[in-house]
Order: C-alpha cells, then structure tokens, then sequence
C-alpha cells in the first residue's frame, strides 16, 4: 500500500494522462473508423481499394512501429509540430481506425439486407442510406466488439510511455529511479487498468441494455 | 502457390542480400596484454564459476561511443570500459579470446548480476547507496559528473540553473533525469525521456529539445561526433564514480579487481587506456582514488 | 451486404465514380509523395543513411534479430493456443469451481495491458527473487494476453457447435474429457481458424513490445543501428549518420512481411477447409472483431 499512497500524485496524474489518451484517441478513432468503413462499403472501387489497402497495411504493422514514425519520422515532414502527447494519440488513432473500421462494416453485414433495399426503393442515395438507415443500426449491433477495440486501444496506450508521454505505463520508470518495489508499484498500475477495464465494461452493458429496449 | 512463390522469393533476396554482403576484418583489440597465468582468488564464488566454464562473461554497453561501443560491421566492441574490462579479465588469467561480451542496457543491470548472467559489468555503472543494497562494486575506475550537450548555437544554457523553460532529454528511468525531476531545474512538463541517448541528440539536433542531459563521459563522445553542431557546457553538477559491478557477497574478487584497478592506476596503464579512448576528445581527466569497502 | 447499399450505376454515376476514384487516388499519392520528398529533403534517402544494409555482419545480425521474433512468436504462440484450450474447457467444465477460477483468470489477463504484463515478470519478480530472461519474460506475456484472448475465442467456437455433436459423443460412451478434447476442440478450432490466426498476428506484432524490455529482437536491433553516427578509427571513421528512419522502414517492411505471410497462410488453409468440409456449416465469427483489436 505504501507505494501507491506515497506517490499518489504520481499515480493519479499518471492514469489521468492515459484516460485523456484514451478519450481522444477513441473519439478519433471512431470516427476515422467509420468514414474507413464507409469507404470500404462505397460503390467507388477504388475507394473501397483504398480503404482495404490502409486496413491491411496498418493491421500488419506493430503498433510500437507506427510511434515511432510518428514520433521520429512525421516531424520531418515538417507540417505541423505535434507534441508527444499529441503524436501518441494520432498513433493510436491511426492504428485503432483500422480495428474500428473492420467492427464497423461487420456489423454492417449484421443488418438485414431489407433495409437498404427499402431504403433504395424510397429513392435514398448512397450517403443517406449508409448514415440514416444502415449505420445507425449497425452500431448497435457490435456495441461488444466495439468495446473490446476500445478497450485493446486503452491498453495498447501504454506503449506511449516509451515515447516520452507521461501516462500509467511510465509510472514503474519515475519509481525505480527512486527506487521503490517495482513489482507492488506494477501490480497498482495493473489494479489501476483492471478497474478501468470493468468501467468500459459497464459502459457497453448499459448500452447494450438500452439499445436492445429501443429495437 | 502464390504462398509458395512468395516465399521462395523471399529467401532468394535474402541470399542475395548476403551474398553481396561487404566484409570487414575486424582490427584486434587494442590491449595486448598477455593473461596472466595461474591466478587464484580464494573463496569467490564467482572466479570459481569463471574459471569452469573457462571464460569470463562480462556485462557492457553497446552504444557509447568511447566507452562501451559496437561497432556493427564486425561487432567488435571498443572504448574506455570496454579497455577496462579487458585489463581486468587479463590479470585474472582470461585473454581477449575467452571473453564473453553480454550487452546489458541500464535498466536491467542489477539483475543481470544478481542473476549471474553476467559475472562482472563495467559499463558507465555510478556507484550508489541503493545499487550496493543489491550488488557490490569495485573501484571507481572513473570519475564522471552529470553535464549537458546543447547545440553549438545555443548560447542561452550554460549550465544546469538555466535549464528552466528549456525541453531537457534523457533516458526513461536514468538518474540524470531523476536528479533533473528532484531538483525541478526545469518543469515536467519540459522533461522529454526516451529508450536512448541517440535518440535524445537525435531531437537535439532537430531542435526539438534544447538539452540532453547524462554524465559528460558519455556526451563528450556525442560532442566529439558532430563538434560542429553540438557541445557540452557547464560544470558538471553531480559526481558519478564509475564502478564494475559485481556479486553483492563477493568480497574476494572485489579486492582482487581493487588490486588490479590499483596497479593499473600506479604503473601508467590507466593513464595510457585513456589517452587512446577517452583522452581522444582533448579533455583531460584525473584519476580517481580507490573506495575499498 | 454491401452491394445493395447502391444501385448498379448509370452511366452518369459511373463517370462520377471514375472522378471520384482519380480524386482519390490522387490525393493518397499526393500525401505519399508528399513523405517520400519531405524525406528525401531532409536526407533520409542519402547513400550514407543506408548503407549499414549492406555490411555481411549486419545482414546477420538483422537476420538473427529476426529469428529471436519468430522464436518468441512461436513458442508464444503455441503456449497461448495451449493455454486457450486449457481455460476454455475449464470455462465451459461442469464444475462451478473451476468455471469460477478459469474465468477470472481469463478476465484478469484480458484486462492487463500486455506491456504491463512483461514489466511486471522482467522488472517486478526479480524482486520477489524469481529469475527471468528478457525471453521468458516476453514469451510468457504473450502466453497469458493472447491466450485469455484465445480462450473466449475457442469457447465461443464450442458453444457454436451443434449440440448433437456432443450427444452423439456422449451416446458412444466418450467421458467429458474425450468429448471436449476428441470431439469438440478440434472442431472449434477449426471453424475459429480465421480468428484465430487473426489474433496469432496481433501476437506476432506485440512481440515487439519486447524491445521495451530490452529483448533482442527486431526492433531493438534497428534501436541500435538507428543509434550509431559513425564508427571506426577516428583518422577515418564511417559515417551512418543515426539512420532511424530508413530502420525503421526497413523493420515494417519485415514485419508487414512476416504477418502477411501469416494472413495468406490463413487464406489458404481456409480455402483448403472449404473445399474438404464435411462438418455442419460454420458459425458466424462472433468474435472477429473483438480478437481483431489489441
């Protein structure tokens, strides 16, 4: 206990920095997701090339890769200077998109092929029938494969801490050049993940609950 | 089929790769003192270990230029400490052949010994209260002090009282970046860590952070590879005695090592390993008086 | 699904989707010319950053930094379809204390960032006087995320299966063992294979994560290759000018290599199991995107 009540500054402010990486990063995620999706489902072939081609790249390439593009090569590029925190969520977001995208257009496939058809025969174009009729109810459908993609990226924030981001997993570095127990300190950051972890997955029961009730 | 193709494709470009592979004889290692012969010390688990499996295994770094380097076309390993391991394993009896090279980067150090994958280590290794709680050192061997590298440009740090306002880099978990951290000599939120001192001259050079701070050894060997873009200022701020870190209960090769650190120190070889390594960069250094416990 | 999302085009739509298609492409190779030259700019594409590629002993070395990557993926990965099947079946046991035990553990390590797992066997159990290797500390991370991951993965493929399968099973006289190993395991594993092999590449990407924990692997190695200005006499050294770039190319080259590989040997397997299925039509895949993530 003494670890974690002697530096709890360091644990809260910690954990803080991941769930607002977390936060952002899912937003982002989420909606470059989808649009990925919609590409991936449009009548353009070669958009929908486009969009396998990015989801095939970014699934076969390790997240830990993608940091370090973004955070030794991207600057070079000389656009806009992000900061760490910044480069760790466009990271996280870039490879959680792709995750996010193949949720999304499975569950498309889970809604009936009826919808649409109606949607069409009431003279809906591509872009009204994909976001008044299909998504809506596709995102119902994989509100719990939404939630693991979510919850793989809150864990998968802690590869930013090798990248000078001072989140959850860089706690064991700031105490060990104190020099405190190294195993209870990472057993309270594992504590930390696990109650986070059963928030999100309150969160996708209580949507599951509700959205079931709405059908 | 395409599998197939694929993967013979595959292993026909690596051939390829390696058959167009440029060589490079590796130079031999600059110390050429023959072993000593018929070295016993008495009760050391350690040298027992040593000398049944007729090698020494010793723990260093790999990416310090002028103390512990590899260079990667040969994988030979050169620099101060790497001299210092050498001289040491001679005098218990182990030439340059039966040397074990295990590269070990700072974080898993302690462990490293206390689980004997390596017997000693000599690699920038500070001698501190807390690391003999877990392993024991001979020495100092080196006498560094915590420093900064700025840019050549850059005139507005000169030493560590001026470092508020400015991004200051260093290694995750060092204790540079600790001792930075303690003695808020420059905010948190300016506090840049990555897994590698290049990595931090790396952002230096590209104005990203406006310091990198470690022990002057080390960034006096960054200095010296591009001196037309960067420097080291100030005082050193800390005393960093560099040790070789051994078995904590091992007190019989701690003395030996002690003995061997002593002659070198007293017949010139010490002065001359650090002309040809460290010296190189035109700074001078003294050297640094025994601390036997 | 999506083909009825759209009415076949007209000719008029047809043009306006070739537009859209040119405009598209346009902007991708735009943006990636945009890199390459923004790269080459800055020099990454000088002689002197890549010419480390060419030196024998690096070729080794890279090649032997690869093998330490397939052989913490391989090992991890047959520990993890182990270890998946164990807690599936134990998950899915008649007895509530087992069922109670293996979920919890299935949870927990589901819930534990993978990195935080090998930091806590690398740098916490020494503590705790327990010996680890970079080796073991990364192949058992992987064991344990993977496999609690694999295990939901196989449960979801037994409770897919027909129910007859196990009744049949049980009317031959087979104890619960020989059904759940002889019958149903074998099944689930196939008709999960996509999935499972999907979640075979995340563990072959997260070997990765290694580096961290200073495991040789292929990341670390071009961390060491991308650390190095020059090297050799100082009357005459050799320039590599800290090439982290061109490294780190280099590294997702091989890696989206190895997963491709991987991915296609999936294909195929797939598409053999399709055209020699005698077992009942497969389930849908509950938990692709679930396993897709981490």
């Amino acid at each position: 206990m003494g670890v974690l009540t002697d530096n709890l500054p360091l644990f809260l402010g910690g954990f803080r920095t991941t769930v607002l990486l977390f936060a952002v990063a899912a937003v982002a995620s989420l909606v470059f997701g989808t649009i990925l999706a919609m590409l991936r489902v449009s009548p353009v072939p070669i958009l929908r090339g486009l969009g396998t081609l990015y989801v095939t790249v970014v699934r076969n390439t390790p997240l830990t890769l993608v940091f370090l593009f973004f955070i030794f090569a991207y600057p070079l590029l000389e656009i806009v200077k992000l900061s760490y925190f910044t480069g760790a969520v466009v990271a996280l977001s870039v490879y959680t998109s792709a995750f996010v995208c193949e949720v999304v257009r499975s569950g498309i496939n889970t809604v009936p092929v009826g919808q649409a058809e109606a949607a069409r025969a009431l003279g809906l174009n591509f872009g009204q029938i994909l976001g008044s009729v299909v998504l809506p109810q596709a995102i119902r459908a994989v509100a719990p494969p939404m939630m693991s993609t979510l919850i793989a990226l809150l864990k998968n924030s802690t590869i930013a801490a090798g990248f000078s981001v001072a989140e959850a997993g860089a706690i064991r570095q700031v105490l060990s050049e104190k020099g405190e127990n190294q195993l209870l300190a990472l057993i309270w950051v594992a504590v930390g993940f696990i109650l986070l972890v059963m928030v999100l997955t309150l969160v996708q029961r209580a949507l599951e609950k509700r959205w079931s009730r709405a059908r | 089929m395409r599998m197939r193709s694929l993967v013979v494709g595959l292993l026909a470009t690596g051939l390829a790769l390696t058959a167009c592979g440029k060589e490079v004889a590796p130079s031999g290692p600059s110390t050429t003192a023959a072993a000593a012969t018929g070295v016993t010390v008495t009760g050391s688990p350690t040298f027992d270990r040593m000398t049944k499996a007729g090698k020494i295994t010793i723990g260093v770094k790999e990416d310090q230029p002028g103390l512990g380097f590899r260079d990667p076309t040969t994988n030979q390993f050169s620099g101060f400490d790497i001299e210092i391991a050498r001289l040491v394993a001679a005098k218990l009896g182990f030439d340059a052949g039966k040397i074990n090279y295990k590269v070990v980067q700072s974080a898993g150090r302690e462990q490293a010994i206390i689980n004997g994958d390596v017997d000693i280590y000599v690699g920038t290794y500070t001698i501190n209260d807390k690391r003999k709680q877990q392993v024991s050192f001979a020495g100092p061997y080196f006498i560094a002090g915590q420093s900064l590298l700025v840019r050549k440009d850059d005139s507005s740090i000169t030493g560590k009282d001026t470092l508020k306002g400015k991004k200051v880099c260093s290694v995750t978990g060092s204790t540079p970046i600790g001792r930075i951290r303690d003695q808020q000599l420059t905010e948190p939120s300016n506090i840049v860590e990555f897994q590698g001192y290049s990595q931090c001259v790396d952002k230096l050079v590209a104005k990203e952070v406006d310091a990198v701070t470690t022990d002057d050894a080390i960034l006096k060997g960054y200095a010296a590879q591009q001196n037309d873009l960067l420097k080291v200022v100030g005082e050193p701020f800390s005393k960093e005695p560099y040790g070789i870190g051994l078995a904590k209960d091992d007190k019989a090769l701690r003395d030996k090592i002690n003995d061997i650190l002593q002659g070198a120190l007293d017949d010139g070889t010490w002065q001359s390993t650090y002309d040809s390594t460290l010296g190189k960069s035109g700074s001078t250094a003294t050297k640094p008086t025994l601390d036997r416990y | 699904m999506s083909n009825v999302l759209f009415d076949t085009p007209g000719p008029r739509a047809r043009v306006r989707h070739r537009l859209y298609g040119v405009l598209g492409v346009l902007a991708v190779a735009g943006l990636v010319a945009f890199v390459v030259w923004r790269l080459a700019d800055s020099g990454q594409f000088t002689a002197g950053k890549w010419q480390w590629l060419q030196y024998k002993q690096v070729q080794e070395s890279l090649g032997r930094a690869v093998l330490n990557t397939v052989k913490a993926f391989a090992l991890g990965a047959v520990l993890a379809i182990v270890f998946g099947a164990v807690f599936a079946a134990g998950r899915l046991s008649e007895h509530r204390a087992v069922r109670v035990v293996s979920a919890f553990v299935v949870e927990l390590f589901r819930a534990i960032p993978l990195l935080i797992l090998m930091f806590l066997f690398y740098y916490g159990l020494p503590v705790a006087g327990i010996h680890m290797t970079p080796y073991f500390a990364v192949v058992l991370g992987l064991m344990l995320y993977n496999g609690s991951v694999l295990a939901e993965v196989f449960r979801a493929g037994i409770q897919a299966l027909p129910k007859g399968q196990s009744e049949a099973a049980y009317a031959l006289g087979m104890r619960k063992t020989q059904v759940m190993v002889l019958v149903l395991l074998p099944q689930a594993l196939r008709t999960m294979l996509p999935t499972i092999i999907s979640q075979l590449v995340v563990l072959l990407k997260d070997t990765a994560l290694g580096f961290l924990i200073t495991y040789e692997e292929l990341l670390n190695y071009a961390r060491y290759i991308g650390s190095i200005y020059s090297f050799g006499p100082v009357e005459a050294p050799v320039y590599f000018y800290r090439p982290i770039v061109p490294t780190t190319i280099v590294i997702a080259a091989i890696y989206i290599t190895l997963c491709l590989l991987l991915t296609l040997l999936a294909n195929r397997l797939q598409r053999r199991e399709r055209r020699s299925r005698k077992h009942i039509s497969a389930p849908p895949q509950p938990t692709q995107a679930e396993v897709a993530a981490a």
